[in-house]
């Protein structure tokens, strides 16, 4: 049945039809405010399903797709689903906003933008709202098309062009390797539905299959979130429009793995292969991503790096939260503070990251540049932008009384938490992740600093500026304030959060924990104690200070590094020596020589034949029911082999033409001596008028003679046609040798004169057994007919001589 | 008999491929003719060389060769006789338009871009 939920997930692509007519009919209005109230709709329509959910219910809507292969477009909302469907709609109605004042009418080709945009919701709805795997593959691939478009929305140029081909390619390749995931997902259940797979979770944990799937299913995710080494394509999204960066490159998108890691949770995190792949990797991308934001000089960069550090650092968070399952219940479960935690942190990115982009946005449209380097001093000129810059990147660094420091608590409390863990090596190499996580931290630490500090901070370089720089008008402000006013909302009171939205989306993540009415308590509050978190936190922001203000002599590690190993020169050496080498694979064997064609098919045909013959023991020699030779035919037979053998060594046209005469009149002759008058007659005639046909060719191709005579031997084609005269000769001796069943040979005696009244059995069967063979061959020599005309008469090219 | 046969067959349908891979176009032509001999003779080989009648009913025989073989081979032989001389004409017209009868001097362009 086709329910409001199902209409509210693809309204998105119905507007998206409307909108380039509303753009050319309606050209005064920016067409962004007829876009804005789909968002703002969405999200009012999926705040209604909160007290369902918080509840512990869940609503399901069936609506048949394919019947026939089980795909059902299932509607399934839980509290996974409903904070990234709030989450969509939300940043979704801002970024609309946000887009309408960024975006000039007069420039910028709107009806574009907004139908892409759209399109990007609608399937980002279907991912998180879908009970089906099928269907969310097919929601999955138009994010990844979607994403495609509004990167290279500035087409006419060619970083973008690079930059969307790049995370097309990246994020495809995952995807197929998701959906070959979901395959041997089917194969191991039976089924395509999520909900399906959970309940039945315990009966295929030990399957053979059950790690490839795990496996394709997180290269999946792993690209699409842009987790090392799949990070490098993110950076090179950032030549999207800022909406779009701020949109799908932070908020959304790149979050849709982590709804994959998520979802699939209650499947496959019961496995230590799959704590450390998702904990490993993603600690891993935390480090990496924010060690080389320090390097970045472009505001975008920073953000685009540090991005990929902090989903490393919710997938990291929500593979330790895994390890909740391997203790009974909720109480006393250390672990399930790492799920929170990542759900919460999920949230918060959300906010500051999106405001961080769109600030650089303002600074951008504003300045003129995004270049670190000759930024400065925009304290005093743009104090709201600038109290926007304090508020999101402190709350990035993880310092209080933001938001993003009690996740970072959350965080810290988790990594320490996985070195106490006594199962799959934890205990001896889990040391390592608080270890990581604080290093990582510092960093973040710094880059967050960069971002205010090198943009707001220290001297105004007017001359280095394509504007004047000036305050950014109040809408385009609109959207990035009431981001970070929830920046500090959250931050103040997190529990607002908690109850609504986070312990139901645990509940979709750790089902097996919850028994009958228990649903989690999640509780955040700022001050936990002189705990080891807080030391920590303040190491952070100690030597943080102390590295952020001497950045300039330790920057030189970063060229350290040789550029030749970076992951983005491996991608381009990829892609280029792929290229050359298919080029010159092609180039091997498809030389355009017809005889090398030949060659190929030939010798294919010839060793596929006598492999097949001698395998398979098919091949026989019966020589009871042989006809005896007469001594006729003994010598026609040596005629004819003389003449056909003679033929190849021929270079006077004369004696070609003479042997070509006599191996057809022997033919003839044999056809005379197996009792075939009619063939006989037939090949006598045609062998005469072939005859003379060659020898006009040769009497107007004087020329063709003279090559004709320089033929040489050729040993090398020798051996393949004697392949195929062997494998002729071995294939005629088994066939005749082998009788399967009786012919009906009998037939045409009896009934060529009692049915067709002819005595001539074979003119009968040529005219009225098998009619329509003759009538077909008679069409063939028409159309031969009438092709050798117009070969000779045609002209079309005037120039062409008579 | 069929022995016999099968090895002429396959001799013809020899020299008939090493025709076919050789760079002079009257040559090739030459093969496909070879090879529908030894095709035709292939067939007429597959239906048994069992000694009886032409099968012509007037001759009161008590057995006949089999007749259907030598319908489709009488079908084969107008087939392929005009395939070979459309093949001629193809071949005349090539010489005439491009100055070469070598196979080697007709390949198309490098690319195609």
């Amino acid at each position: 049945m086709f329910t409001t939920l199902h209409l509210a997930i693809i309204a998105p692509f119905f507007i998206a039809i409307v909108v380039p007519i509303l753009y050319k009919y309606f050209p005064r209005t920016h067409t962004g405010w007829f876009v804005l109230f789909v968002p703002i709709l969405l999200f009012l329509y999926f705040l209604r399903f909160i007290p369902e959910t918080s509840n512990g219910n869940t609503y399901h809507a069936v609506f048949d797709w394919i019947p026939s292969l089980g795909i059902q477009f299932t509607a399934y909302v839980d509290g996974l689903g409903l904070l990234f469907a709030l989450l969509i709609t939300g940043i979704g109605s801002l970024v609309v906003l946000y887009s309408i004042y960024y975006l000039s009418k007069e420039q910028e080709a709107l009806n574009r933008f907004y139908v892409f945009l759209l399109m990007f919701m609608g399937a980002m709805l279907g991912v998180v709202l879908s009970d089906n795997l099928l269907v969310l593959y097919v929601f999955w691939e138009v994010t990844s098309i979607s994403s495609f478009l509004l990167i290279s929305y500035w087409y006419e140029r060619d970083k973008s062009r690079y930059g969307a081909m790049k995370s097309l390619l990246i994020t495809v390749v995952g995807g197929f390797a998701m959906l070959v995931g979901f395959i041997l997902l089917y194969q191991m259940t039976g089924t395509f539905s999520i909900q399906t797979m959970i309940q039945s979770v315990d009966d295929f944990t030990e399957h053979a299959l059950f790690l490839p799937t795990m496996l394709c299913i997180l290269l999946g995710a792993f690209t699409k979130s842009a987790q090392f080494p799949f990070h490098i394509w993110l950076p090179d999204a950032m030549e999207a429009p800022t909406p779009v960066s701020a949109y799908l490159h932070s908020a959304t998108m790149v979050k849709a793995g982590i709804y994959l890691v998520a979802r699939l949770s209650p499947i496959f995190a019961i496995s230590g292969e799959w704590l450390w792949l998702v904990a490993g990797f993603g600690i891993t991308t935390l480090f990496w991503g924010s060690f080389n934001a320090v390097r970045q000089t472009d505001l975008k960069g920073i953000l685009a790096f540090s991005t990929v550090s902090q989903l490393g650092m919710i997938l990291s968070m929500l593979g330790v939260g895994a390890l909740a399952l391997h203790f009974d219940g909720i109480d006393n479960n250390v672990y399930i503070g790492a799920t929170a935690a990542a759900l919460f942190h999920l949230m918060n990115h959300a906010t500051f990251k999106g405001s961080l982009f769109m600030m650089v946005g303002i600074v951008d449209h504003e300045t003129g540049t995004r270049d670190i380097r000759r930024l400065g001093g925009l304290m005093t000129i743009m104090p709201i932008t600038f109290t926007i810059a304090v508020i999101g990147s402190f709350s990035m660094a993880g310092l209080p009384p933001f938001n993003g420091f009690l996740s970072k608590e959350m965080f810290f409390t988790a990594m320490v938490d996985v070195a106490s863990f006594q199962q799959f090596n934890m205990d001896t190499f889990g040391v390592l992740f608080p270890v990581v996580a604080w290093v990582a931290s510092v960093f973040t630490f710094i880059y967050s600093m960069m971002l205010v500090f090198k943009t707001f901070g220290g001297k105004l370089q007017l001359g280095q500026l394509e504007k004047k720089p000036h305050e950014a008008p109040f809408g385009m402000l609109l959207s990035p304030i009431i981001l970070i006013s929830l920046v500090i909302v959250f931050g103040f009171f997190p529990n607002i959060l908690a109850y609504t939205v986070i312990e139901p989306a645990m509940a979709s993540i750790l089902p097996s924990l919850l028994r009958n009415g228990e649903h989690f308590l999640v509780d955040i509050y700022f001050w936990h104690g002189w705990t080891v978190e807080l030391f920590m936190t303040m190491g952070v922001v100690l030597i943080g200070t102390v590295l952020y203000l001497t950045l300039r002599k330790w920057k030189s590690i970063y060229s350290l590094f040789p550029k030749h190993l970076s992951f983005n020169h491996l991608y381009d050496t990829t892609i280029t020596r792929g290229e050359s080498l298919s080029a010159k694979v092609t180039g091997m064997y498809m030389t355009g020589s017809v005889k090398h064609y030949l060659i190929y098919i030939l010798t294919f045909f010839s060793i596929f034949l006598l492999y097949v013959l001698f395998s398979t023991d098919a091949f026989a020699l019966n020589t009871d029911h042989l006809a005896p030779i007469s001594m006729y035919e003994w010598l026609l037979a040596i005629v004819l082999a003389l003449s056909a053998i003679a033929i190849m060594f021929a270079k006077n046209r004369l004696a070609t033409l003479i042997i070509l005469g006599v191996s057809g009149y022997s033919v003839a002759l044999f056809f005379v001596t197996l009792r075939a008058p009619d063939l006989a007659l037939t090949q006598l005639v045609i062998e005469t008028v072939s005859v003379v046909m060659f020898l006009l060719g040769f009497y107007h191709l004087p020329e063709i003679a003279e090559n004709f005579k320089k033929a040489r031997f050729q040993v090398k084609n020798f051996i393949i046609s004697f392949l195929v005269g062997f494998t002729v000769t071995v294939i005629g001796i088994s066939a005749s040798s082998t009788r399967l069943f009786e012919s009906i040979a009998d037939f045409f005696p009896k009934a060529s004169y009692d049915e067709a009244g002819g005595n001539n059995m074979v003119n009968v069967i040529l005219v009225d057994f098998r009619g329509f063979d003759t009538l077909f061959e008679i069409l063939v020599l028409t159309i031969a007919s009438i092709g050798i005309f117009v070969v000779i008469k045609l002209r079309l090219n005037e120039k062409e001589e008579r | 008999m069929e022995i016999l046969m099968s090895v002429i067959a396959g001799i013809l349908f020899m020299v008939g491929t090493y025709l076919i891979l050789s760079k002079n176009m009257i040559r090739i032509v030459l093969g496909t003719n070879f090879i529908s001999h030894g095709a035709h003779i292939l067939i007429l080989t597959m239906a048994g060389l069992k000694t009886g009648a032409p099968p012509l009913l007037g001759l009161e025989a008590t057995n006949y060769t089999d007749p259907l073989p030598q319908a489709l081979i009488l079908t084969a032989i107008v087939i392929s006789f005009g395939v070979t001389a459309f093949f001629l004409v193809l071949g005349y017209r090539t010489y005439k338009v491009t100055g070469t009868d070598n196979t080697d001097g007709l390949r198309g362009p490098d690319s195609y871009d």
